[in-house]
């Protein structure tokens, strides 16, 4: 039995679809082959010269630049007899209803003499190919990452297609105090009702804890989401999902350093590495709502000095595309000018309950949201 | 009482001395040539038992082998070396070349210093006739037997057997035995000599007569030694042509010399110049003459000695045109030497140069060399060196040779070659020395003295031979990374098609074709569709090719769209043949008539370049 998601916009495929398009790669292949020619492959070239900004959906992909990999260079050779390989396993694996994760499909290729992985970031970013090739996602090949997706928590209602039937679960009143744990295959899920205003994902798990201890989403019909650090694809997907199911606004709460609002950015637009399927990953409409250089200076939060490092980052986003804004080009100039950054946690210093009960509301009626 | 003890001592002193004095001149007496080299053996490089026999067998292949050469015959060269029960060794030598005359044989081989070619300027591999008598002489002392030596001189006189000593205190020859025997050999010379000896230096031995078959392409050696047999085979079937004898030049007399011919001359100083050396003109006679302060007119044989030391000098700083090497001096040639390499070592790379001719103190001569590379030759350690002077291959005192000097001297790491003094690896390096005179450090002509002249000659066509070699070993080096990587790919495209086809469950495809596209090489498919024969034949080589495409079919052939180059037809099985020339990266294709029975090959090229598919199979 194949999986059998039904067809979703924004590019969910069903996987025996997913199959026939990776086959078809194999099947070129034989072709190739069977007329004497040398093997080959055509991929869109992933460096960040041939990123593009997508105006239309507002993300960042691939652009037009296509490379040509044949068999004729060894390089070449080895990397398609390990696409081949993987073909073959995807196809098993699929056939036979089982699943496997990035880091199990690199053990399994040692059984592969020539064509193992001498890398576990080769065997990825061979998948990540094989998903530009066919346009699907990874899950489709039933292949996850190892780390799960990171938890909701709120009046969401969610129904997931498990290995052991249908389970309808609400984000509130079907989990423990963690909250739903998103799994790594979100293409299971579907949104199937919701009782909230807006949703915040939430960088630290201190955090998160933090306002669901406090009780914010019930008072104030939020859903919250735990990013875990920089997110994985399955919640980025679930966000784009709720996005477009349940249409509230999306607030991304991180940490005042360059490094967080990287955290917003690629939530919000993309990333490299995945920028062949950002329709899916990225949610353009999310909206960042801390800790903001102002926030450090007004609410004078405990700081920590810049490092060098830091000022580098920040100094990189001044001329990153996905910062060019009145909003950004302020914030963060100011934050070089105070030299400062802040943790989200900093804002117990004004009490534990400041920050659910003073801080966000005033930032969210600020944007407009309550 | 000192002084008295002084004055007797005087006394006595005097009167030993005398007595020492008389008992001397009562020992001295003249000492002949022979009893000389019987004592000094080594001077003629007998001296090792080990030695003698290659010394020996050096001497009378040398000497077949200008025989050979002086009477245009291709050389065949029998060399024998044989144990005796006694631990002896009896050596043969035989030749087929003009043979000796009865009355000269005694002369030739039973006294020291008797020489055809001492007298001449020309380049010959012996010079002054001492080398095989001094053989018999050698056998003489080690075994105590007389040297056997059988010679004919053509169909129409008798051949002649001897059995020769040499009295060493008279160095004359002591003929034991003549008589006229009858031998199969038309003409050509035997010699038999026993020695005491060993054959230690056996692999020296071979060596010798490798070298000297490398050297003279035109001669063919077979030899058996202590029961193995060798045949050093010809690679050429002409015969060298004879160097000839040239008049000494002007600027490589010697005083000796030049009194002599002068003593003979009574003819007018100027008449004199030009006809006794060579390159003497009206003009440059006139010039010597001149700054020897000497009238051309003056009867050559009036001169006095003060006179001849300054004909002398002069004759030695007016510039004359060097020697005539063409006529005296014959070089191997560059094709001779590679196939003689070629032939011994199965060589990936030789090249050989022959520079002109120069001179150095009025000698013409000439350097060739070669270097080859590869083939059977050792991974490891020094280069191979190997000497040769006028065709005759130097054996010994490798180090003290201005051959080995110069190869030493030379910067061979710029030729992409490591080097360790000598150059390292699977190199052979050959230098020939072709002179008139050949300027050995002693008599056992083992090794070249260093001469500033030579050297740089040496060092010249080594110098434009290592440019040559490296040019070989980066073209080589690439062509190997190119195969290896081809090799890597080739060893991979089989395993995508297994598991490809594994995949979408169907038969694996051929990958033949595409490796032979990877590989460069030309590909012949055969495809039958419909009635129709296919041949495409694809050149993925760089190069243009011309090759015949071969169908092998029962029938006739019909409607081919084009015309084969001719037709074999042998009861009712047709051989049809298309004659291509496919420039690299070109396709050819033939459609003609006919079912999957028709078989196809592609003939006139190399086995490991083409690969010929029937996909019909």
């Amino acid at each position: 039995m194949t999986s059998d998601t039904k067809p979703k916009k924004n590019g969910g495929k069903p996987g025996t679809n997913a199959i026939q398009k990776l086959l078809a790669i194999s099947e070129r292949w034989y072709s190739q082959m069977e007329q004497g020619e040398i093997p080959s492959i055509s991929l869109p070239s992933r460096t960040k010269n041939n990123l593009a900004f997508d105006n239309e959906t507002e993300v960042w992909k691939y652009g037009e630049r296509e490379h040509t990999r044949a068999a004729a260079q060894e390089k070449s050779a080895l990397h398609i007899l390990r696409m081949a390989y993987v073909i073959w396993f995807i196809k098993q694996q699929v056939a036979e209803n089982r699943s496997s994760t990035l880091r199990e499909l690199y053990y399994i290729s040692e059984g592969w003499k020539r064509a193992k992985f001498t890398a576990q970031n080769d065997s990825n970013m061979l998948i990540e190919d094989l998903e530009i090739l066919t346009d699907t996602q990874r899950e489709f090949f039933h292949l996850r990452p190892e780390e799960d997706g990171a938890s909701i928590f709120g009046p969401l209602k969610l129904r997931e297609e498990t290995r052991r039937g249908t389970r309808e679960i609400h984000c509130q009143d079907d989990v423990g105090e963690a909250g739903y744990q998103i799994p790594s295959n979100v293409e299971q899920i579907e949104c199937i009702g919701h009782d909230a205003d807006f949703l915040i994902a939430i960088e630290t798990g201190g955090m998160y804890a933090r306002l669901i201890e406090n009780n914010f989403d019930a008072d104030y019909n939020a859903i919250l989401v735990h990013l875990k650090g920089q997110p994985a694809r399955s919640t980025r997907r679930i966000l784009n999902k709720i996005q477009n199911t349940c249409n509230i606004p999306i607030c991304i709460f991180t940490d005042g350093d360059p490094w967080s609002y990287r955290i917003y950015a690629s939530v919000a637009y993309g990333a490299i590495k995945s920028a062949h399927i950002s329709e899916l990953l990225a949610t353009p409409q999310a909206r960042f709502i801390g800790v903001q250089p102002s926030d450090i200076r007004d609410y004078n939060l405990p700081s920590d000095i810049l490092t060098e490092r830091d000022i580098g980052a920040l100094k990189s986003e001044l001329t990153d595309p996905r910062f060019h804004n009145q909003y950004w080009h302020d914030q963060i100039n100011l934050q070089l000018k105070l030299n400062l950054k802040s943790e989200q946690q900093a804002f117990a210093a004004r009490g534990l309950d400041f920050v659910s009960r003073e801080y966000l509301p005033a930032r969210l009626s600020d944007m407009g949201i309550i | 009482m000192q002084h008295e003890l002084c004055e007797r001592d005087e006394k006595q002193g005097v009167n030993i001395i005398t007595t020492c004095a008389d008992e001397l001149a009562k020992q001295q007496r003249s000492i002949s040539v022979a009893e000389f080299f019987e004592k000094n053996k080594h001077l003629l490089g007998f001296d090792s038992p080990t030695r003698g026999i290659i010394t020996t067998v050096k001497e009378a292949v040398d000497n077949s082998l200008d025989a050979c050469e002086e009477a245009e015959i291709l050389p065949d060269l029998y060399v024998g070396i044989y144990r005796q029960i006694s631990g002896a060794f009896r050596i043969v030598i035989e030749d087929n070349g003009p043979g000796i005359i009865p009355e000269q044989v005694p002369l030739v081989f039973g006294k020291l210093l008797y020489g055809s070619r001492f007298h001449q300027i020309r380049q010959s591999r012996g010079q002054q006739g001492i080398g095989i008598s001094a053989a018999v002489l050698y056998a003489q002392i080690t075994s105590g037997t007389p040297t056997r030596i059988i010679s004919r001189c053509g169909s129409d006189t008798k051949a002649y057997e001897f059995l020769i000593q040499i009295h060493t205190e008279t160095n004359e020859p002591d003929i034991q035995k003549r008589e006229e025997i009858a031998w199969e050999r038309i003409h050509g010379t035997r010699i038999e000599m026993v020695f005491s000896s060993t054959l230690a230096a056996k692999k020296r031995l071979i060596e010798y007569l490798r070298y000297t078959s490398i050297v003279n392409p035109h001669a063919r050696i077979t030899a058996t030694i202590d029961e193995e047999e060798l045949v050093f085979d010809r690679t050429s079937d002409d015969p060298i042509k004879s160097p000839q004898s040239i008049l000494p030049h002007p600027h490589g007399i010697e005083l000796g010399h030049l009194k002599r011919l002068v003593s003979d001359a009574e003819i007018p100083l100027a008449s004199f110049l030009m006809t006794s050396f060579s390159r003497v003109g009206e003009k440059a006679a006139a010039l010597i003459c001149s700054s020897a302060h000497l009238s051309p007119d003056v009867i050559t044989k009036n001169l006095i000695m003060p006179e001849i030391t300054s004909l002398l000098s002069a004759m030695q700083q007016t510039r004359i045109q060097p020697p005539l090497a063409a006529l005296c001096l014959s070089p191997i040639g560059e094709p001779l030497i590679r196939q003689g390499l070629e032939k011994e070592f199965s060589l990936d790379y030789v090249a050989a140069r022959t520079r002109p001719a120069a001179v150095f103190s009025g000698h013409p001569f000439l350097i060739e060399a070669a270097i080859g590379y590869g083939g059977l030759l050792l991974q490891e350690g020094n280069a191979r060196i190997l000497r040769f002077a006028n065709r005759v291959p130097l054996l010994y005192q490798q180090g003290a040779c201005a051959i080995t000097t110069t190869i030493a001297d030379i910067n061979w790491k710029s030729y992409n070659i490591s080097q360790q003094g000598l150059p390292l690896g699977p190199l052979i390096i050959l230098v020939h020395i072709a002179s008139t005179n050949v300027p050995f450090t002693s008599e056992s002509k083992d090794a070249i003295a260093s001469i500033p002249d030579i050297e740089r000659e040496i060092r010249l066509v080594l110098q434009d031979l290592g440019r040559d070699l490296k040019q070989f070993l980066s073209r080589r080096d690439r062509k190997k990374a190119d195969e290896a990587r081809a090799q890597a790919i080739c060893a991979v495209i089989p395993e995508i098609a297994m598991i490809v086809a594994k995949t979408i469950e169907k038969p694996v495809p051929d990958t033949a074709p595409i490796e032979g596209r990877i590989m460069k090489k030309l590909i012949a498919k055969k495809r039958t569709e419909d009635g129709i024969v296919t041949v495409t034949i694809d050149n993925y080589t760089s190069r243009p090719v011309d090759l015949m495409a071969y169908a092998f079919l029962y029938g006739e052939l019909k409607e081919p769209t084009i015309q084969p180059t001719f037709i074999q037809d042998k009861n009712d099985e047709m051989t049809v043949v298309w004659q291509i020339h496919l420039p690299d990266k070109a396709s050819w294709s033939v459609s003609f008539r006919g079912t999957h029975t028709v078989t196809i090959d592609l003939r006139g090229i190399d086995e490991t370049k083409k690969v010929v598919i029937d996909c019909d199979i």
